[in-house]
């Protein structure tokens, strides 16, 4: 772990190249040190998770030269959560002629982000998008064509230019097949050795470098080592932290935690995306919730009854009684206000009893309205896909009646701190993807995060890897059989055996429910400080709870689904106090992160630039010490601060 | 308004031994549970009782990821068509129903445990040539290679297969030509996947053939069950492409 002094210069520093904003990164590319092919054929690195930024740095790296272990829980590294996003992928490329720019990209990003990410890392991801877009199509990824056979742009939230690729509604899906495609061709040539069905459950680190992993097989239980020069953690976003997300059922912190408490910083952490057009939570057996794409906004009205508790079915309430509130509170952008402020203003008429629904948890999403103006025909053209999608899961014929609608956690912009390099407090230990904190600051635009997990995989870690591994020639690949490992593999099995061995009658999936119901009510769309601290006396007592209620059935050994299940809940039990206080740390409000204590008398957000104008990062001191913070100065040499408004 | 089901599913604790069915009856079950979240609550129960879950396969449980997917009442992924397991709830069934469960059923997938199957045979198939063999760093401007509207958008079409194994499993061959021929139309159609096409379609056919999945008798049930609805439209292509390069007999 390093000491206090080496991290604070290192977060100083955060290896930040010199030069004009625009000439960093080829400068950086300029003169970074180099390993050559004869070299890097000796060189080892594992990649932790298959999604889009893992399977693009796995394939790259591989292609370079460097023999890869690939990592990923799922049977297939195709499955990764990854294929999950709707909406498209932006890239500066001015198809449109409306004025786009690489520098204006980097400016919508930096201000939807509240001026709480890095210039330079911000400004580079904008400068990769237009040669990701001509990589993925050499790829054979679909997007969507004009009649011309030229590439199609659509518009998305929070810019005022058409930047957006898109493959229908799948456009993560058919990026994880390009990287995905990538991969297997890696795999074929014998570069890339995949490993399927492996949880990481600890990160192995020696002499102050990430020399490997514990993965245990989840098809026959078997506690495995894997050494390597480096390690690189793509295990995605850990939303799921708050039960009901829009994650996939599997998606943990477990790699991100581990290496947490194995020295690597974690900044933010409690930065999360909340999205507005969710399924609302149906009743108590509910796993998971589905997102209805916000493109819905366009001609949906959002509205609750004026009377709070009117349960009267949405057809007998007249428009009189009706509240628009998004129209009331936002009369420039109206339903289409940002993701961040249209969930607030959810939560806000939720929790004042004007919710609807069997539960009182969501709004109607209302197209009668459209549906007068336009046709029937006209919204099903624009919206049939997912008024098919709504009747599957709830069983409502939308063009008859409204939506319901409320806002689900969606996307983690807190994790692994990182320099420029992408390289974690830890040497050798780089994250990638939506498990670090990175471009996206306090708010994430939508389709950034396709593109940073692209970018960071194919363009920025095969490159900036070289400087780390360069010192590394010469070593020779590191031995699964040192204390590190011995002492690491029997902390893990001690752990399994220890969730094995509570006996208790309350199972993991319980544990968890309550775990995300404190963070939603107290640390969610908005947060106070009296809730913030009740929730970490919540969740520690919650934690202790389950190290004696635990019921977990089986053995280590063979298939045990509740026991990885059991793991992964116990990490966020850890992780979820740490939110906690991160979000109690940051007396301001930015972004995703709304303080109650800290709004305008109209209910918009203050931020802090004063106290505030940092990123928040914190280590691991042991399991009975509090975290210590410490803050990386955020300096804005090319752009102003302004203040976010959508009024 | 609650429900109740008499489920009969396929135990099993590794591929070395013998499987039996497993008869369960839930009572408190709601119309607006998913299928998935009925073994979740099943699972809860077993746990409570410190009996063994019952395994099955599951992620996004929202239709993409291809991840889940059991035989209910003889049917992949159930009653409905293209619909996968996670997408399906218990409204799809009448109060007091028998369902039978048991894992996708082919040679090439080997039962892991309980409802899960190893179906790396379908990445291994990928392997061999699901790809355009193009190196990072070095791709043209992305608009200098022009793709008609149809053309991209049937190229979707095939692209949009999710692996989920649906097509073999309610196949009486265990055939996996809609999942091949899918990926195989998907980058024949593009003009940056053409000039690889002919080796690509022989060495997915000859690793599809390695991996145990049987030939295609055109019953079409495959095309009923995807849940991606995939068209047999690509398993002509497939012909159509081994055809041409020569390779039928070569």
């Amino acid at each position: 772990m390093p000491s206090a002094p080496d991290l604070a210069a290192r977060l100083r520093e955060a290896r930040t190249p010199p030069g004009p904003l625009q000439d960093k990164w080829q400068h950086y590319k300029s003169t970074c040190r180099l390993v050559s092919a004869a070299n890097r054929k000796k060189l080892t690195v594992i990649v932790v998770g298959t999604g889009l930024s893992g399977s693009a740095a796995a394939a790259s790296l591989a292609e370079l030269g460097y023999n890869v272990r690939s990592f990923c829980f799922q049977d297939s590294p195709r499955r990764a959560h990854s294929v999950a996003a709707q909406g498209g992928i932006n890239a500066a490329k001015n198809y449109q002629n409306d004025g786009d720019s690489v520098f204006r990209m980097f400016y919508d990003t930096l201000k939807g982000g509240d001026f709480r990410a890095r210039e330079a890392d911000v400004y580079r991801l904008a400068e990769c998008s237009g040669p990701l877009i001509d990589q993925a199509v050499a790829q054979g990824v679909p997007f969507a064509r004009e009649y011309g056979g030229s590439l199609r742009n659509r518009s998305f939230g929070g810019v005022q230019v058409q930047r957006t690729f898109y493959a229908r509604g799948q456009t993560g899906q058919q990026l994880m097949l390009g990287a995905y495609s990538a991969l297997c061709r890696q795999i074929a040539a014998g570069k890339v050795v995949l490993h399927a069905r492996h949880d990481v459950l600890d990160v192995v680190v020696v002499d102050g470098k990430a020399r490997g992993i514990i993965a245990r097989n989840l098809d026959t239980g078997a506690i495995e080592r894997h050494s390597a020069h480096a390690v690189v953690l793509a295990s995605g976003g850990y939303a799921t932290l708050y039960y009901l997300s829009t994650m996939a059922a599997g998606c943990n912190a477990t790699a991100v935690w581990r290496a947490h408490r194995r020295g690597a910083a974690l900044a933010c952490p409690s930065w999360t995306q909340f999205h507005p057009t969710s399924l609302p939570q149906a009743g108590p057996h509910q796993s998971k919730l589905t997102l209805m794409s916000e493109s819905l906004r366009n001609d949906g009205r959002i509205w609750v009854p004026r009377r709070a508790g009117d349960d009267r079915p949405p057809h007998a309430i007249q428009d009189a009684e009706r509240d628009y509130f998004l129209e009331r509170r936002y009369p420039a952008f109206g339903n289409l206000v940002p993701r961040d402020i249209a969930s607030r203003a959810l939560r806000e008429r939720i929790d004042a009893g004007h919710g609807v629904g069997p539960l009182r948890n969501a709004v109607y999403l209302d197209f009668r309205d459209a549906i007068a103006e336009h046709g029937t025909d006209t919204i099903r053209s624009r919206y049939g896909n997912l008024f098919r999608m709504y009747r599957q899961i709830t069983g409502v014929d939308a063009y008859q009646q409204p939506m319901k609608i409320s806002p689900a956690a969606h996307f983690s912009m807190g994790g692994l701190w990182v320099d420029y390099e992408l390289m974690t407090t830890v040497d050798g230990l780089y994250a990638i993807g939506e498990c670090n904190f990175s471009t996206h600051g306090a708010n994430r635009l939508g389709a950034n995060s396709l593109l940073q997990a692209c970018v960071d995989g194919y363009f920025v870690l095969p490159v900036t890897l070289g400087r780390f591994m360069s010192e590394q020639i010469g070593t020779a690949p590191p031995s699964c059989n040192t204390p590190a490992f011995d002492h690491a593999e029997t902390q893990v099995r001690a752990r399994l055996q220890r969730l094995l061995d509570v006996g208790g009658h309350r199972t993991a999936r319980e544990f968890h429910r309550e775990l995300g119901g404190i963070l939603w009510q107290h640390c969610g769309v908005s947060r106070e400080r009296k809730g913030l601290e009740q929730a970490i006396d919540d969740i520690r007592a919650l934690r202790d709870r389950f190290w004696t209620e635990l019921r977990v059935p089986g053995a280590i050994q063979g298939v045990n689904s509740e026991l990885e299940r059991a793991g992964r809940v116990a990490d966020f039990l850890e992780l979820g106090e740490l939110v906690a206080r991160d979000a109690l740390h940051r007396e301001e409000s930015c972004g995703a992160h709304f303080r109650e204590e800290h709004q305008a008398p109209d209910g918009g957000a203050l931020r802090n630039d004063e106290d505030f104008c940092h990123v928040s990062c914190w280590s691991f001191t042991g399991d009975d010490s509090p975290p210590a913070h410490h803050a990386e100065s955020l300096r804005f040499d090319t752009v102003a601060l302004q203040t976010r408004s959508y009024e | 308004m609650s429900l109740r089901m008499r489920l009969q599913i396929w135990r099993q604790r590794d591929r070395t031994q013998a499987g039996r069915f497993e008869e369960h009856e839930l009572t408190d079950l709601h119309p607006d549970m998913s299928f998935l979240e009925m073994l979740d609550h099943l699972n809860e129960q077993l746990v409570r009782a410190g009996e063994a879950v019952v395994e099955f396969d599951h992620d996004c449980r929202e239709g993409i990821c291809g991840q889940c997917g059991v035989v209910i009442n003889g049917r992949a992924h159930g009653p409905l068509d293209h619909t996968t397991t996670c997408q399906l709830h218990l409204r799809s069934f009448a109060d007091g129903d028998t369902l039978t469960i048991e894992p996708f059923r082919a040679a090439a997938f080997p039962v892991v445990c309980d409802l899960r199957v190893d179906r790396s045979a379908l990445d291994r198939v990928m392997q061999a040539g699901a790809f355009i063999s193009t190196p990072v760093g070095g791709a043209p401007e992305a608009n200098s290679i022009p793709i008609p509207h149809a053309l991209a958008e049937s190229a979707l079409d095939a692209a949009a297969c999710i692996g989920c194994g649906a097509c073999v499993a309610s196949c009486m061959n265990a055939s996996a030509v809609l999942f091949t021929g899918a990926k195989v139309t998907h980058l024949a159609l593009l003009p940056q996947g053409r000039h690889e096409a002919p080796t690509r379609v022989r060495d997915m056919v000859r690793q599809m053939d390695t991996e145990g999945f049987g030939h295609c008798s055109m019953t079409g049930d495959c095309a009923v069950a995807c849940p991606q609805a995939i068209s047999l439209d690509v398993i002509g292509r497939l012909n159509w492409e081994y055809l041409q390069n020569g390779l039928l007999g070569g």
